[in-house]
């Protein structure tokens, strides 16, 4: 560390070209290396475990950082042989559907809180966001209830109408952060030329805040496609099955743990979000960051 | 005037009006639920029978029941450690990132990404890597010759332990990280070049000026974190089911386990409740204690 003598300033961005190559490389490089390699190891294990055949997973000689002869076995079986597109589809459709009907509440919700400031809107405000602080593992045991007296047990119903309890908390607060940047002076033009609220909320402020909506879109679309303990209490059969409940649930039989599928499964499950992810790290980066923002 | 037009003039009705369908699904699916869930710990239900009122039982046994105490044990302990961690390595890759590096956006965008993929998911992966016979680590450990034989990651109560807190905190670093990054992107660089020009060593700027700047930002991150490490799940239920002992059960796979998997709602509705003061208090303590610090030392108040 102390090899090269290093300006007492070194440390302010403003201030960087101070400091030496050797300290940077040793202060900064090497250990975001370090959190790199930790963050994103289990990522290739995955990959590389399930390219790998049975008898290379099962045997301790050889380098198991590689693989030998690669084979698409554990995808095959997964693909053919399980119900897992059945899982990936069930997500796909939940996620989309809970997203979408949650942003359709949370924008006129959001849009009353902010706009219309009707009376008590502060407080209904400040109870959004205790919502949003309710954390889904002390709500299943009640809620298994509710969704077992609506009849909705064991369906996809019974998920798309519980995601909304932790997305419309979530979403409404981000959209009311980005609706207060909307100028007032855009709607009162707009009232003064005769335009109705509705038309306001749609032809006006709407357009206006599409970056807050796909912030907001993305981020409960991983949410929703991430949830667990909803899914696992509230559906059984194999067919309604989420893919992190199914691939948890059903891959994993008696002693014999099948670590190809298993991985195969887990890669399948996590590529689509980080997919989606990719095209709009922006967007959910300003989505995660604002929800914890006042 | 018709009844519309009267309507649309109406800020109050216009208001409860647009509420309506976002009120509906959070009264019945979260208001009326949290309720129920109250009401629950209170009686015996089983699933498929409702209840009957039985007072303080339910908390009375649990006072007493060494899984649950054990529970309540593993649930700091998970969380304290984790979360601690969690913020000092959040904050450090934080600050590496705020420095002018090459590749910003992308590292920034790579290092989310155990966060977004589904935590059950990469627990599985966890799972893999903590075999007690084919462990990754057990066999890198071995080639350089730390250890002589596979470690037991799982079988231990400690070891288990140890290993779902740091499944927890890969998973959890990314979301402080990139939160406080984004709270010292706000931080104006007159300020470092001000105490730089002062003669401030880089421990000094940091412990006067980033720290107290960012205050507010970590507490309300932090505030995140440790509900959601209280709370968590699918790490534990994925990669130990609370094996091996209860040695690593938390409340919330606890509940599970009694309610869903046992039946005993009313008890399981009565673990879940029991979480509630200690979140509460967790709120409490970083909303009001660390913004009151800020407020003292020149913070604004958020």
């Amino acid at each position: 560390m102390s090899a090269v003598p290093a300006p007492a300033a070194s440390d302010s961005t403003g201030m960087a070209f101070l400091e030496t190559r050797t300290r940077r490389l040793i202060t900064v490089y090497l250990p975001l290396a370090i959190f790199l390699f930790v963050l994103l190891f289990p990522f290739y294990w995955m990959a590389i475990t399930s390219v790998k055949p049975d008898q290379e997973l099962l045997s301790r000689e050889g380098n198991p950082f590689w693989v030998q002869s690669p084979t698409l076995a554990h995808f095959h079986h997964l693909l053919f042989e399980t119900t897992f597109p059945q899982w990936a589809w069930n997500t796909v459709l939940i996620s989309v559907v809970a997203t979408v009907g949650s942003l359709a509440c949370a924008v006129m919700a959001a849009y009353a809180i902010e706009r219309l400031r009707f009376r008590g809107a502060k407080h209904v405000g400040l109870a959004i966001f205790l919502a949003y602080l309710v954390p889904p593992s002390i709500l299943f045991i009640p809620l298994a209830d509710v969704v077992y007296k609506l009849g909705l047990f064991d369906t996809r119903w019974a998920l798309i109408l519980t995601y909304p309890t932790f997305l419309i908390p979530f979403a409404t607060w981000l959209l009311m952060g980005y609706f207060r940047t909307i100028p007032y002076e855009l709607e009162e033009c707009a009232v003064i030329d005769g335009a109705t609220r509705w038309q306001i909320l749609t032809k006006i402020v709407l357009p206006l805040a599409v970056p807050g909506l796909i912030s907001a879109g993305i981020f409960a679309f991983t949410l929703s496609w991430n949830e667990f303990i909803y899914a696992l209490t509230f559906v059984s059969s194999s067919e309604v099955k989420t893919l992190p409940v199914g691939v948890v649930t059903e891959l994993v039989q008696g002693d014999v743990y099948q670590w190809g599928p298993l991985m195969a499964g887990a890669l399948f499950g996590s590529l689509p979000v980080a997919f989606v992810y990719s095209f709009f790290v922006e967007y959910y980066v300003s989505g995660m960051t604002g929800s914890v923002k006042e | 005037m018709t009844a519309l037009e009267r309507l649309q003039n109406n800020r109050n009705a216009l208001g409860m009006l647009f509420m309506l369908p976002a009120a509906v699904m959070l009264l019945l699916f979260l208001t009326y639920p949290l309720g129920l869930g109250t009401w629950l710990g209170f009686t015996d239900a089983k699933v498929g029978r409702p209840g009957v009122w039985v007072g303080l039982e339910n908390y009375e046994f649990l006072w007493n029941d060494a899984v649950t105490r054990l529970a309540l044990f593993n649930t700091l302990f998970y969380t304290v450690v984790a979360s601690v961690i969690k913020f000092v390595l959040g904050l450090w890759l934080a600050l590496l990132l705020n420095r002018n590096i090459r590749f910003k956006t992308f590292f920034r965008a790579v290092i989310l990404l155990p966060y977004i993929v589904p935590t059950a998911l990469s627990a599985i992966a966890f799972w893999w890597i903590y075999d007690a016979q084919f462990s990754i680590i057990s066999w890198v450990l071995m080639k350089m010759g730390w250890i002589d034989k596979y470690i037991d990651f799982l079988g231990d109560p400690w070891n288990a332990r140890l290993s779902v807190i740091a499944a927890n905190i890969w998973r959890g670093v990314p979301f402080v990280a990139i939160t406080l990054l984004a709270g010292l992107q706000t931080i104006s660089p007159s300020y470092y070049e001000a105490s730089a020009i002062d003669g401030a060593t880089p421990w000094q700027q940091f412990r006067h000026v980033t720290l107290p700047l960012l205050t507010p930002i970590i507490a309300v991150v932090m505030t995140f974190s440790v509900l959601f490490t209280f709370t968590d799940f699918q790490l534990i239920y994925v990669i130990t089911r609370g094996g091996p002992l209860n040695a690593t059960h938390l409340m919330a796979t606890l509940s599970f386990q009694r309610a869903i998997s046992g039946g005993a709602l009313g008890e399981g509705a009565a673990i879940s409740i029991a979480m509630v003061p200690f979140l509460l208090a967790a709120i409490l303590f970083s909303f009001f204690g660390l913004q009151r610090r800020a407020w003292q030392q020149g913070g604004k108040d958020t």
